[in-house]
């Protein structure tokens, strides 16, 4: 038992991490965008949001709590070394997560205050996660051309969290708003392109280790899937993009899902890259998993709940599924 | 020594979580609050209920994104401060936090979204439950969160395996001996606070009839609650103080002041304990007090100080911070009392009543602040008593890092916590909509407040 279950919290912590960078990526997405919207647009990008934010945020927190249960050398020595980069996605998480409540709640002459937090603050918190997790892919290794792969990660991730933000306002909105979506969507769709194309290259030029994962001959061959799924979903994504029949007819989500494509699918890369590393040269699972006493006894929580908590998130995305309409709390 | 990077590491730990226990503190309560608010309506149809519930919902939500966010930053600050303690007690601390993850953040989360939105997307029965949801995940975290901070007061249920510590028995573990004493006091804190804070704020708006009759129904439910909490707490912090006589008597000798080891000992009242001379200055005690209380026999020994020199936790700021709590949690008491007497009488809106009421709204706050600096400052210097120090397990980074990133957050927590009051304020002093169409129905022509405020609903 005590053999696969590193692998399984492995993967716990790779899901919990990927569905974080999908769902919050699409609200720190609008939340970012929100400095480029009239008045009431903003309050129905924030409607289109309201419901789910604090939930997505969650999946961070399971993201590190399992790293913290099951790798917890890991999770210190990680932390301990991306401490500025946390401590100021952490600053950005919290200006935004209450510019949300406050904006609503604070006297009418301080709204605009708020939403200008909630703009910083979301840009903030994205930049950071972008930073740290080059550092990361670097194996936390304080060299000029790791810290020129973190810049490009941090500028590259908030472009994919815009796109995410364009994608689910496609869905959920209408009016004018619907159009900016489109028209946002199609203005990052090259920048972001061109960010995942440079980092895909530059990844195993910055890791020897990487490159040998990749460029060793079965195994390349077994990889293909990866680039070529990307590459086809980012071209759908372009192709419905510019074609605005399909949008309008409804299927607007297309961008989206093929979004979540491009996540899932960098995530795999990402994983076969560093596995089975947990911090890349530096300690592997094995070395730092914690006793299985304890992976065993968390082992069985997550085994029932996590199937529960995507039952129910399921649901209460399905309450408040279609077009946004204004929130009410009454 | 201001700029050691430990002692900057501990105010920062302690800026964040002194910061953070203010909100949960409120959120456990209110949503039980809101609970009964909501059960009410379901029951008997009376609109004032489901009035109370949704501006109540508000404050809530506000209290909770709070929560939330400075709650994100301790589960880093975990790692990025003391890295050293999930490596040591890793294999039992990260289980509990894994549990309080998945069986309390996304039910609270993901419900708060039906609670605060779902009026014209769910049935009442569906909202009910999600209601009810959020209060018991909001509790569950409670539950797991103070199962290991008990732990690490009261650790059993371990072994110790080159230096890391080995799960021996969860049950041990989750119910160790302080857990069911720190839980229960811990929840009725909460239950407390937000009573006195309800019934605070609805005092003031009733005072300044700002609202209708479903604010005199919350005045009302936050009087008896604080008249019938007040007691009981008072009753199981007793029970904690003997639980940690037995488990951590270096902490009680600092909560009382006890230098010498001796038998029939006075209850300080009052005092400047001075670590330097080992002594109490300018003493005032009741004697045999405290052997009365703690050993129930005038003439019972315990154990001073100076058996623990150099494991004994910092004397004066325990020893203040216990009476603070204590002092407030009489006030709480006599006010609490006083409003039942009133309400019995019929005369709950005697503005003497409602002025007070409405100035004890955050002395929940200060009592919780002062109990948990007793609880964990009297922990110090271990982090897993009697184990590990704080020492051991602290993070090396620079003090000018530490001392930015502390500068940081006390502003950005400074400014929240004004934020927060001021929106408080601002919601507690804005006239009802109902009562604003209540009035405008009533008398068309003479609009009192319609005139001077427009009323303008958040989101």
């Amino acid at each position: 038992m005590a053999d696969w279950l590193p692998l399984f919290f492995l993967g716990i912590m790779g899901l919990a991490l990927l569905v974080y960078i999908i769902l919050d990526g699409y609200d720190l997405g609008i939340g970012i965008l929100l400095s480029r919207a009239e008045e009431d647009e903003k309050d129905q990008m924030i409607a289109s949001i309201g419901p789910f934010w604090d939930a997505n945020e969650t999946w961070i927190v399971l993201g590190v709590g399992v790293l913290l249960i099951a790798f917890p050398a890991a999770y210190g020595l990680v932390l301990t070394e991306l401490y500025l980069p946390a401590t100021l996605m952490l600053m950005g998480l919290i200006l935004r997560g209450v510019s949300f409540d406050f904006r609503a709640k604070a006297k009418t002459q301080y709204k605009q205050r708020w939403n200008r937090l909630f703009a910083l603050g979301s840009l903030l918190a994205a930049t950071s996660q972008g930073w740290m997790l080059g550092a990361y892919v670097v194996g936390l290794e304080h060299s000029a051309v790791g810290m020129a792969f973190s810049a490009g990660i941090a500028v590259t991730l908030p472009a994919l969290y815009i796109m995410l933000g364009c994608g689910w306002l496609i869905m959920k909105a209408d009016g004018s708003l619907y159009e900016k979506a489109i028209a946002g969507a199609r203005w990052t769709v090259l920048p972001m392109g061109i960010g995942i194309f440079l980092l895909s290259i530059a990844t195993p030029i910055v890791s020897e280790v990487i490159a040998a994962k990749w460029f060793t001959l079965p195994a390349a061959i077994g990889l293909l899937p990866i680039p070529i799924s990307t590459s086809l979903a980012y071209a759908a994504i372009v192709w419905v993009l510019w074609q605005r029949r399909i949008l309008d007819a409804g299927f607007g989500w297309l961008v989206f899902v093929c979004l979540i494509v491009i996540c899932l699918m960098s995530a795999l890369g990402l994983a076969y890259s560093i596995y089975p590393d947990i911090v890349i040269n530096r300690m592997t699972i094995w070395d730092t998993a914690s006793s299985p006493e304890s992976l065993r006894f968390t082992f069985y929580g997550v085994a029932l709940t996590v199937p529960m908590i995507l039952v129910y998130t399921v649901f209460i995305y399905r309450i408040f599924s279609g077009k946004a309409t204004k929130l009410s709390y009454e | 020594m201001p700029f050691d990077p430990f002692v900057l590491a501990r105010i920062q730990f302690a800026a964040n979580i002194s910061f953070h226990i203010l909100f949960p503190t409120l959120s456990i309560g209110l949503c039980w609050i809101l609970l009964y608010f909501r059960t009410r309506f379901t029951l008997s149809g009376d609109k004032d209920w489901e009035y109370a519930y949704f501006f109540w919902v508000k404050i809530f939500a506000l209290t909770f994104a709070l929560g939330v966010v400075s709650g994100i930053t301790m589960s880093f600050q975990f790692g990025t401060n003391w890295p050293g303690f999930m490596e040591r007690a890793g294999n039992i601390a990260g289980p509990l936090l894994g549990y309080e993850v998945l069986t309390a953040f996304f039910l609270e989360a993901s419900f708060l979204g039906i609670m605060l939105f779902g009026k014209d997307r769910v049935s009442n029965r569906v909202h009910l439950l999600a209601a009810t949801l959020v209060a018991v995940g909001t509790t569950f975290s409670a539950f797991w969160i103070l199962s290991l901070n008990s732990w690490m007061q009261t650790p059993t249920g371990y072994t110790m395996n080159e230096g890391v510590m080995m799960v021996q028995d969860w049950w041990a573990i989750i119910f160790n001996p302080s857990f069911p004493y720190r839980f229960a006091h811990m929840l009725v804190a909460s239950l407390l606070t937000s009573a006195f804070f309800v019934a605070g704020i609805s005092a003031w708006r009733v005072r300044d009839r700002l609202d209708g009759p479903a604010t005199r129904k919350v005045l009302r439910t936050g009087i008896l609650m604080a008249a019938v909490l007040a007691p009981l707490q008072i009753f199981l912090g007793d029970l904690h103080g003997l639980n940690t006589l037995e488990h951590q008597p270096a902490k009680l000798a600092a909560i009382e002041g006890i230098w010498e080891t001796h038998s029939g000992v006075g209850l300080t009242l009052f005092g400047f304990p001075d670590e330097e001379e080992r002594t109490t200055h300018m003493k005032v005690e009741i004697p045999k007090a405290a052997s009365v209380i703690l050993t129930h026999s005038l003439n019972g020994e315990i154990q001073g100080l100076n058996e623990f020199e150099g494991e004994h936790p910092p004397v004066a700021i325990v020893f203040w911070s216990f009476r603070i709590m204590v002092g407030v949690g009489m006030l709480m008491l006599l006010v609490a009392w006083y409003a039942a007497w009133q309400w019995w009488q019929r005369r709950e809106e005697n503005p003497l009543l409602l002025t007070l009421l409405s100035l004890m709204t955050y002395s929940g706050w200060v009592a919780v602040l002062a109990g948990w600096y007793v609880t964990e400052i009297g922990r110090q210097p271990w982090i897993v008593y009697g184990v590990l120090t704080s020492q051991e397990v602290v993070a090396e980074h620079g003090s000018g890092m530490l001392l930015s990133t502390l500068i940081a957050y006390l502003l950005l927590y400074g400014f929240l916590l004004v934020s927060y009051l001021m929106t408080l304020r601002y919601l507690a002093s804005k006239p009802a909509r109902s009562l604003l169409t209540l009035q405008q129905k009533a008398q068309e022509a003479q609009t009192t407040l319609g005139s001077l405020h427009t009323p303008q609903e958040g989101l």
